[in-house]
């Protein structure tokens, strides 16, 4: 019994991607999160997941090989079923293969492992068996799949009347006609691709989300000084960044505001499991990606620091990971040190909010009836307004306001 | 330790923590975080790093003083 | 060296081309109805009897069987006549001339005899003729061996092909699409005789193969104009020469493109189309990523009424849409 192992989507914008490496090999046990390849996207090259333990079968694809999402990479065989795909063990090499056993059924699993323990595959051979229901294929289609050896039946058919045609099958089996330039390598990124996924994802949002705003000046103060002292008595590596206090006072604050914490599918509102922190990452030259920083509400400051820089430094040199991309239930976009005021974000479909801070700086604020300098951000909300209100978001945005005045539980 | 080898060790740094630096020309005075886009997080893993190579402890204080490669050589001179 | 251009018609076209012949060949004549004082139907002949003479621009009494028959005759005999029928209707009237004699003569004769005539005729709906001057039996003519059919659509296979085809020793049936004589373009004022066999690519392109010929490839023209400007990128295949067939061409663009439409004025059943969808089952069948489409003439007599004379033969919008159907786009 096996399964496929299919292109990943990560991310509504991602068409296809491009395969620079098995990590694992056949015949490989993956447990369920194991990396098994190395995809080239838009985003730069990402480390894929399997979804389920398995065992690394056939591979379907070749490095190289530029695939649309969902298209079959590899066979996944049943970790439990894996031992009896493997010849058995014992046999010394230079023996002539013994008799198989008797087959009893024809077409049957049996006839599938002694082939394929002998190196043959007989899944998609004609046999005088009973035949299935006949697929619509076109002849050019039927030939490709044999010459590829692939199931007509595992694909998709896009052609007249539900037919498999050509493209079909190209797409299966990850090649395209014309196009099977060689992908750039490992870590390299494609900023022109990858404007044209943002393009692509924010046309998609501004058509589609009817945004509202909100923006909340919140006094810093506290929670810059609290930082100064922790990290005066630091080495560098466990001082702390603002950054990583206001994406932690964002995830604490989720829990009361579930309604923004989560996905827009088909016009309903899903509420997603954790809090996974989209973290907006400028890359120099251009270009923007905002991988997951998983459970963000349950990390401690120091780890969730230790995850921060490394996933900006993966943004940076390539190597994020599937679920960092697909994952994320709300953005944050922080214009750090040297920027503006404030910054409207556009929501990242199929999330349904995003939360903006601008660059903190000594402004007047009125405290206790004087006007004194304070460090204040403008922090902003955008979000969906099919799935929440002003009022809830303006609550929301309050309440990360009032986290941010006391570091020390964040 | 010339200045000179301080100023080649913080570039070799800034280049492990920036790697798409790595073809630039990075003049001794140029403004490190306006015109080669350094954010807080690249300076803090710089500092990290500089920190590592020669044991210098830079506060977060002094982190304004890192402006530029010369300004650092002269800076990490002093300290160490 | 670059060609002079001229502003010609394919009307113009056709008559340099009959002109050329009767002065570099004092063999060839015209023979037809009303080809001399009234200068042809279509008008085709029109000054060449003044400039020629009676003796070869002949005016034929109302009689396919009868001048036909003669054209045949004096190529037996060392001539090499043009025979001008009006229209492919009107032909039928000499079919057994063309079919039982001119066709088999060759073969009867164990190659003694040859026929090296020539029958211009003109074919196709749209103006308002009705149905005993509009037909497509082009197909028919396809359909016999020991004859060539051609249907030159350009300005330069008008120009072009009379003299390849006089030239051959057997008889040659030429199709002048009737909505092509008023048709005109440029074209290069020292052309002359272009080779009668093969199709040729008037378009390339990669999603789609269109094969069509004489009226039709204009409409097709248009019609992958459109394709393209939704990203479909069609080859367009002017047949020129329906017997025989360049089997050659037709598969080397379909082993590209994956898909086919055949547009052919002629009635659907029986139909030049239908030979053309065959062979390409027969011989490109593991290339076709989609059956085979075809747009062709509704059956029914052609109609007198504008409307329904339009509605009765392919028109752009019909190839656009056969075209967008085996692609599922």
């Amino acid at each position: 019994m096996s399964r496929l192992y299919r292109m990943p989507s990560l991310g509504s914008d991602m068409e296809a991607g491009t395969l620079i490496e098995w990590v694992r090999q056949p015949g490989d046990r993956l447990a369920k999160g194991d990396v098994i390849a190395v995809i080239e996207t838009q985003k730069g090259a990402i480390e894929v997941e399997v979804f389920h333990d398995a065992v690394m079968g056939r591979p379907l694809i070749q490095v190289g090989d530029k695939v649309p999402v969902g298209s079959p990479m590899a066979e996944l065989e049943d970790a439990s079923a894996a031992p009896a795909l493997r010849p058995a063990t014992g046999i010394p090499a230079t023996h002539a293969p013994e008799p198989g056993p008797a087959v009893a059924e024809a077409g049957t699993r049996t006839s599938e492992r002694i082939a394929d323990q002998a190196g043959h595959r007989i899944g998609h051979r004609a046999g005088t068996g009973t035949a299935a229901q006949r697929r619509r294929a076109s002849p050019a289609a039927r030939r490709l799949a044999d010459a590829r050896g692939i199931a007509l039946d595992a694909i998709e058919g896009s052609g007249p009347r539900g037919a498999v045609v050509l493209a079909d099958v190209h797409a299966a089996t990850g090649t395209t006609p014309t196009t099977e330039a060689a992908s750039p390598p490992r870590g390299h990124l494609d900023l022109a691709a990858m404007r044209q996924a943002i393009a692509a994802a924010m046309s998609r949002s501004k058509r589609e989300i009817p945004h509202y705003y909100l923006s909340h000046d919140i006094d810093l103060t506290a929670a810059t000084d609290w930082l100064t002292a922790r990290n005066a008595q630091l080495p560098p590596d466990q001082r702390l960044l603002l950054g990583a206090l206001l994406i932690k006072a964002v995830a604490l604050s989720l829990d009361k505001f579930p309604e923004l914490n989560g996905f827009d599918r088909d016009g309903h509102f899903e509420p997603a499991q954790g809090v996974h922190i989209g973290c907006a990452t400028a890359i120099r030259g251009g270009g923007l990606v905002a991988p997951a920083l998983h459970d963000a509400d349950q990390l401690q400051l120091p780890t969730l620091m230790t995850r921060l820089r490394d996933l900006v430094g993966r943004v940076r040199s390539g190597g994020l990971r599937a679920s960092e991309l697909s994952d994320p239930t709300i953005t944050v976009s922080s214009l750090g040190e040297r920027g503006v005021d404030r910054l409207y974000g556009i929501i990242y479909p199929p999330q349904v909010a995003i939360v903006g801070f601008g660059t903190p700086a000594l402004r007047p604020w009125v405290q206790d009836g004087q006007v004194v300098p304070r460090n204040i951000v403008t922090a902003t909300l955008s979000a969906d307004h099919r799935h929440s209100d002003g009022h809830r978001g303006a609550l929301f945005l309050a309440r990360v306001g009032q986290r941010l005045q006391e570091p020390d539980t964040l | 330790m010339t200045r000179d080898e301080i100023k080649t060790i913080a570039l070799q740094e800034l280049i492990g923590v920036a790697a798409d630096l790595a073809g630039e020309t990075i003049p001794g005075d140029a403004q490190l975080r306006d015109e080669f886009d350094l954010d807080s997080m690249d300076i803090l893993n710089w500092v990290s790093a500089l920190h590592k190579r020669l044991g210098v402890d830079i506060p977060e204080l002094d982190y304004p003083r890192l402006v530029s490669l010369d300004a650092t050589a002269d800076y990490l001179l002093e300290r160490l | 060296m670059s060609a002079q251009m001229i502003e010609i018609s394919y009307r113009e076209a056709v008559r340099e081309a009959i002109r050329e012949a009767l002065n570099r060949d004092p063999r060839v004549f015209l023979m037809g109805e009303d080809v001399g004082r009234y200068g042809g139907c279509y008008a085709v002949s029109k000054g060449l009897y003044d400039e020629f003479g009676p003796e070869r621009i002949r005016d034929a009494p109302l009689s396919e069987a009868g001048f036909t028959g003669a054209g045949i005759g004096a190529a037996l005999g060392g001539l090499r006549p043009i025979v001008e029928v009006m229209t492919v209707n009107f032909s039928l009237l000499a079919l057994d001339q063309i079919v039982n004699n001119a066709a088999t003569l060759r073969h009867m004769s164990g190659g003694q005899f040859s026929v090296p005539l020539v029958i211009r005729m003109a074919c196709g709906a749209g103006k308002q003729l009705a149905a005993q001057h509009s037909h497509s039996l082009e197909g028919w003519y396809a359909h016999v061996p020991g004859i060539k059919v051609l249907a030159p659509a350009t300005l330069e296979d008008a120009r072009g092909m009379l003299w390849s085809a006089l030239e051959d020793p057997d008889p040659v049936v030429i199709f002048e699409h009737v909505m092509l004589y008023n048709r005109s373009g440029q074209l290069a004022a020292d052309a002359g005789a272009v080779p009668i066999e093969g199709a040729a690519v008037r378009r390339e392109g990669g999603d789609v193969t269109l094969i069509t010929y004489g009226g039709s490839l204009f409409k097709t023209l248009e019609a992958a104009d459109t394709l393209a400007a939704d990203g479909i990128a069609a080859e367009v295949i002017d047949l020129r020469c329906l017997r025989p067939l360049d089997d050659a061409t037709l598969m080397a663009s379909v082993a590209r493109t994956h898909r086919a439409v055949i547009i052919d004025e002629g009635w659907r059943s029986g139909s030049l189309a239908a030979e053309i969808s065959a062979r390409l089952m027969e011989q490109a069948f593991w290339e076709l990523d989609a059956p085979v489409g075809r747009v062709c003439s509704a059956e029914v007599p052609i109609p007198y009424p504008k409307h329904l004379e339009d509605a009765a033969v392919p028109q752009t919008d019909d190839i656009v849409a056969a075209a967008r159907a085996v692609l599922n786009r």
